[in-house]
C-alpha cells in the first residue's frame, strides 16, 4: 500500500505549494533524520547524483562554505543522494563538510522518486533543490542538467522570498 | 538567473574604468589552483584588450578546503588600505604555492605595509569587506572558482583568453 501511495505521488509531480512528503534516512551509521524533526524552519533539501564526482563536490562544497548564508534565514540545508552512510561520512570528513547528508539507499532512491527527482537510466537522485518553508510547504523546485552546479542564488532569492513564519501560532 | 549583484561599483577593486563598454569581474580565491590557472589568461586578456575593459576582482575564499585563502584575501585588503591591492593579488597569484603565514608576512613587507596593518589584518579588520564579496557571489550565482562575470552574466565557458576574448568581443 505504501509503494503505491509513493509511486501516485511521483506520478502527479511535485510542485510548488504542495506539502512535502515526510520521509526518514539515516544520517550516519547510527543516526537518522526525519523531514518532520525539521519543521518549524525553512528547509533546503539538496538531490545530488553522487559523493566525490566533480559537479556534485562543488556544489555540496560551495552550500559548505555558504551555511552562513542560509543561516540568515534559519534555513536547515540537507543533501540526499544514493550513496551509503560510510560513503557520506568518509565524504563528509574528506570535506569538511557541516550539514547531514542523508542516505537514500535502501530501498534505493525511494525519497529521490517520491519527490519525482530519481534519475532512473543511470540510478541516481537527479541534481535538483526544493525549499521547504517552516510548515512543510513546498517553496520553489529547480532541476539543473547534471552536468551544472545550480549555485546558491536560486536557493537565497527562494528564502528571501518565503513569508516570514509566525513566531507561535496559538 | 545568475546575473551579478550588485553590479560593480564604485566600492569594487577595479583596474579600468567602471564604465568601460566591457566589464570582467573575477570571484576569486588566491589558494585555488583553477583561480591560478586562470591568472595568465585574465592577465592576457587585459592586455589585449586594453582601455576597452575594465577588470574587476571580488573575493571568494572557499575556508573549508584552503585554509591560507582567507588570510591572503585579508592581506589584499590590508594593501588596499595604501593603493597596492593588485600588487598583492599579483604576487599571491605569482606565489600560490607558498602562503604560509611566513610567506605572507615576506610579501606584505615587500610591499612596504607596516607591521600594526598586518596585525589588524589577522586580527579581522577586512573580515566584513570580504564577506560582502562572499555574500554577493552566493547571490549572484557564483558555482565554483573562479566565478566570472562579463557585463553583468555569468560566463560558463572556459577560462582561457581566447575563448573569453571571443565572449567579450561578440
Amino acid at each position: 500500500m505504501r509503494s503505491e501511495t509513493r509511486i501516485s505521488v511521483a506520478v502527479a509531480g511535485l510542485g510548488v505549494g504542495q506539502a512535502a512528503p515526510d520521509f526518514t534516512l539515516q544520517a550516519t551509521p547510527d543516526q537518522s533524520i526525519a523531514l518532520s524533526e525539521l519543521r518549524g524552519r525553512p528547509v533546503v533539501l539538496v538531490f545530488y547524483p553522487a559523493d566525490w564526482s566533480p559537479v556534485c563536490g562543488d556544489q555540496i562544497g560551495l552550500y559548505n562554505e555558504l551555511l552562513g548564508e542560509f543561516v540568515q534565514f534559519g534555513a536547515q540545508i540537507v543533501g540526499i543522494s544514493v550513496d551509503g552512510v560510510w560513503c557520506h561520512a568518509a565524504f563528509v570528513r574528506d570535506r569538511k563538510l557541516h550539514f547531514p547528508l542523508l542516505a537514500d539507499f535502501e530501498p534505493k532512491g525511494a525519497v529521490a522518486r517520491l519527490y519525482d527527482v530519481y534519475e532512473t537510466r543511470s540510478g541516481v537522485c537527479e541534481r535538483a533543490l526544493f525549499v521547504i518553508d517552516a510548515q512543510g510547504i513546498i517553496r520553489w523546485r529547480h532541476v539543473s542538467p547534471i552536468g551544472i552546479n545550480p549555485g546558491a542564488d536560486g536557493i537565497l532569492q527562494a528564502l528571501e522570498s518565503l513569508p516570514k513564519a509566525p513566531m507561535a501560532e496559538a | 538567473m545568475s546575473r551579478l549583484t550588485p553590479p560593480a561599483g564604485a566600492d569594487d577593486h577595479a583596474q579600468g574604468a567602471l564604465d568601460s563598454p566591457l566589464v570582467l569581474v573575477e570571484y576569486g580565491d588566491f589558494e585555488c589552483l583553477y583561480c591560478g590557472l586562470a591568472y595568465p589568461e585574465l592577465k592576457a586578456v587585459q592586455r589585449a584588450m586594453g582601455d576597452e575593459l575594465c577588470f574587476v576582482f571580488r573575493h571568494f575564499p572557499l575556508r573549508e578546503v584552503h585554509p591560507h585563502a582567507e588570510r591572503a584575501a585579508e592581506l589584499s585588503e590590508a594593501a588596499a588600505t595604501v593603493g597596492r591591492f593588485w600588487d598583492m593579488h599579483d604576487t599571491l597569484y605569482e606565489n600560490q604555492t607558498a602562503l604560509s603565514d611566513r610567506d605572507l608576512v615576506e610579501y606584505a613587507q615587500r610591499l612596504d605595509l607596516d607591521e600594526d596593518l598586518i596585525d589588524s589584518a589577522r586580527l579581522g579588520r577586512f573580515a566584513a569587506r570580504i564577506q560582502r564579496d562572499v555574500s554577493s557571489g552566493a547571490r549572484s550565482g557564483v558555482n565554483s572558482t573562479p566565478c566570472l562575470f562579463l557585463n553583468g552574466t555569468r560566463y560558463d565557458g572556459p577560462v582561457i583568453a581566447a575563448s573569453l576574448m571571443r565572449s567579450l568581443r561578440s
